[in-house]
């Protein structure tokens, strides 16, 4: 589980970010401290992991497409797990879902199984 | 301290037969049977007994004094003062020595030496005594109020009527005293309803018993005579041949149509009821004197019409005349101005509360019972159910808080998951749009909340202080330029809420934007 000392874990070459319970303006550094974290490590991937999100906000979502607008300039990845069934739906909606790789949990997306 | 002076001499006579701690009667056996002897608080033999003059010797006392002549009068020869750290706590009152001799300069320092040492044990005692008395009223006054929060509470309605197109609220808090409020709702033939608000005269047991036969005659009269001014004329003369002279009851009493909105209504002395049509409120007047004070009394009837969006506040004066820290009440006024800018039901009921919060500070005891009771037309189309109405301070992160109010209420109408997941999440947007383009983040600004519900759809109406610019229409996105950077992030509510629901409602006026949420029942989230 990341902290928030400790917000990435690294595994098999992915900084894996288990983001906070509500996705707003309350998570804006948590999100941003991530990102930053896992791009000084040097990570080629990010999975942002949603298994532990119960609100999102449209605000939310403007953090993860600025997160993503960064990954894209990077030439960095960004995975997506966990994602309940209405939120998958907001990521289709919003078209999120074209530019990142979702997967049904976390081990899936380390295993590279099953992206949708 | 004189009447401790007299508990003590009481039991004195009674327990102890000793002749050094009391005298005999002259005539009689050891025990000093006198009866008590009051010492007027401003008797100069206070001020002598006090002096620590020791064992005083009555009959050579020249003092102007109505307390020596009953001592003299009594048979007392030698009085020793009980004095505990400085305090006359009570008497030793001798009368004749046995042998008929005076009391010896030996006899006298033996007494007061005695006095000295049981002085301290007689404080004792009677504080103990005290206590006991104060625990034992204190356990009366509690039972009386237990029995009279008993009586109240068997007496108020435990359920609201159901009627559609109508949302009826009710809020009753006793006071620590307990005083005599009562409302009541009841069916009346044809399928009307009465509604009573009413105040006894009065706190505890006796207001809670008058309260309860109000609340039976009223209960037995209506449904008869149907006609306000008869049900009141009718209570009257019977509470007035029954009820303790003194105590009386305001009451308003009025009959409401619900298919009509017609609201006819007699008042007995009570407060005033509101009504609010759109942003005017006015008092409903009507003439008559409180029921129970005198027999044979006529009362004024009125009509009103009760229009879709129109609200009635009835109460009692426990809001209205609650004073703050410097003693300046609450006021009719300021319900009445309140009232204009509040929502319906448990929303009006709430706010006025805050208010009363706000008014009197955190350490107000109340003062008075507090008794509110709001009936509303609903605004909208017919058969349409008002669910819910509240208001939330334009406070960022109080749009988690509205989603999940509204989630609790329209949990149950039948809305499939996925879609009531939907209605949620548009909520919770038009809610921030509101705290944060509407109202500009002042948490001195509400934002309303009201969901309805009809048979086939249910509608979250959401309002700002906006007003003035138009709510611009949803527009797709540009996500391909915001990740180029070309764009900001952000812009993605007002398309998230149209994507959500089925139908997106807005008005804009002057002063206010309005958002409508509408989801259309017993359809399925889409795959």
């Amino acid at each position: 589980m990341t902290t928030a000392e400790n917000p990435v874990r690294y595994l098999d070459g992915t900084a894996v970010v288990d983001l906070p319970a509500q996705i707003d303006s309350t998570a804006e550094h948590a999100l941003n401290d991530a990102y930053a974290a896992a791009a000084a490590h040097g990570s080629k991937t990010v999975l942002l992991n949603f298994a532990g999100v119960d609100f999102l906000s449209s605000t939310g979502i403007a953090l993860i497409v600025g997160i993503l607008a960064r990954a894209r300039k990077d030439g960095r990845a960004i995975h997506v797990s966990g994602l309940s069934a209405h939120y998958r739906e907001i990521f289709e909606i919003t078209r999120l879902s074209d530019f990142m790789t979702i997967f049904a949990d976390e081990n899936a997306a380390l295993k590279g199984d099953g992206a949708r | 301290m004189i009447s401790l002076t007299r508990t003590f001499r009481r039991a004195i006579g009674r327990g102890v037969d000793t002749p050094t701690a009391v005298t005999r009667a002259p005539s009689r056996a050891h025990v000093l049977e006198t009866p008590p002897i009051d010492i007027a608080p401003n008797d100069p033999i206070l001020a002598y007994f006090h002096a620590g003059s020791g064992a005083v010797a009555i009959d050579d006392l020249q003092l102007d004094s109505a307390a020596v002549t009953a001592l003299r009068a009594a048979g007392v020869k030698l009085v020793v003062p009980l004095i505990s750290q400085g305090e006359l706590i009570g008497l030793l009152n001798l009368g004749r020595r046995l042998s008929d001799q005076d009391y010896s300069t030996d006899d006298r320092r033996l007494l007061e030496k005695l006095a000295a040492q049981a002085s301290p044990a007689v404080r004792v005692a009677q504080l103990v005594r005290e206590q006991e008395v104060e625990v034992r009223h204190r356990a009366r006054i509690d039972q009386e109020l237990r029995v009279a929060q008993l009586i109240q509470q068997q007496f108020l309605p435990k359920t609201l009527p159901d009627l559609p197109g109508w949302q009826i609220a009710a809020f009753y808090r006793a006071a620590a005293e307990v005083g005599g409020d009562f409302y009541d709702f009841i069916a009346l033939p044809d399928g009307k309803l009465g509604l009573v608000v009413g105040d006894v005269t009065g706190h505890g047991v006796p207001a809670a018993l008058v309260m309860a036969t109000t609340r039976s005659v009223l209960r037995s009269e209506a449904p008869r005579l149907v006609a306000p001014s008869a049900v009141l004329e009718r209570v009257n003369d019977y509470l007035h041949s029954d009820i303790p002279e003194n105590m009386f009851v305001t009451c308003l009493y009025a009959v409401l149509d619900p298919r009509t909105g017609a609201l006819t209504y007699a008042n007995a002395g009570h407060d005033l009821p509101f009504v609010r049509r759109g942003d005017r409120v006015e008092e409903l007047r009507a003439t008559g004197m409180p029921l129970g004070a005198m027999a044979g009394m006529r009362y004024q009837e009125k009509e009103a019409v009760l229009g879709p969006g129109d609200v009635i506040l009835l109460h009692s004066d426990g809001l209205a005349e609650a004073h703050d820290a410097s003693h300046a009440m609450f006021g009719f006024g300021r319900m009445r101005t309140l009232m204009g800018g509040l929502g319906i039901g448990h929303d009006l009921i709430d706010g006025l509360l805050d208010a009363l919060a706000q008014f009197t500070g955190p350490a107000w005891e109340q003062e008075d019972d507090i008794t509110l009771v709001t009936l509303s037309r609903s605004a909208g189309v017919s058969g349409e159910h008002v669910l819910a109405e509240f208001h939330e301070p334009s406070v960022m992160g109080n749009e988690r808080k509205v989603m999940e109010r509204v989630a609790e209420v329209v949990r149950d109408v039948g809305l499939d998951p996925k879609r009531y997941e939907r209605l949620k999440t548009a909520v919770s947007e038009a809610a921030m749009n509101a705290i944060e383009h509407g109202n500009h983040g002042d948490p001195g600004l509400p934002v309303h909340v009201r969901v309805s519900a009809t048979d086939h759809e249910v509608t979250v109406r959401i309002v700002d202080n906006g007003g003035g610019t138009e709510i611009p229409e949803a527009e797709t996105p540009d996500l391909e330029a915001k990740l180029a950077g070309l764009q900001k992030p952000r812009g993605w509510g007002l398309f998230l809420i149209k994507n959500m629901v089925d139908d997106l409602r807005t008005h804009t006026t002057e002063t206010h934007h309005t958002v409508e949420l509408v989801m259309r029942l017993g359809e399925k989230g889409a795959e």
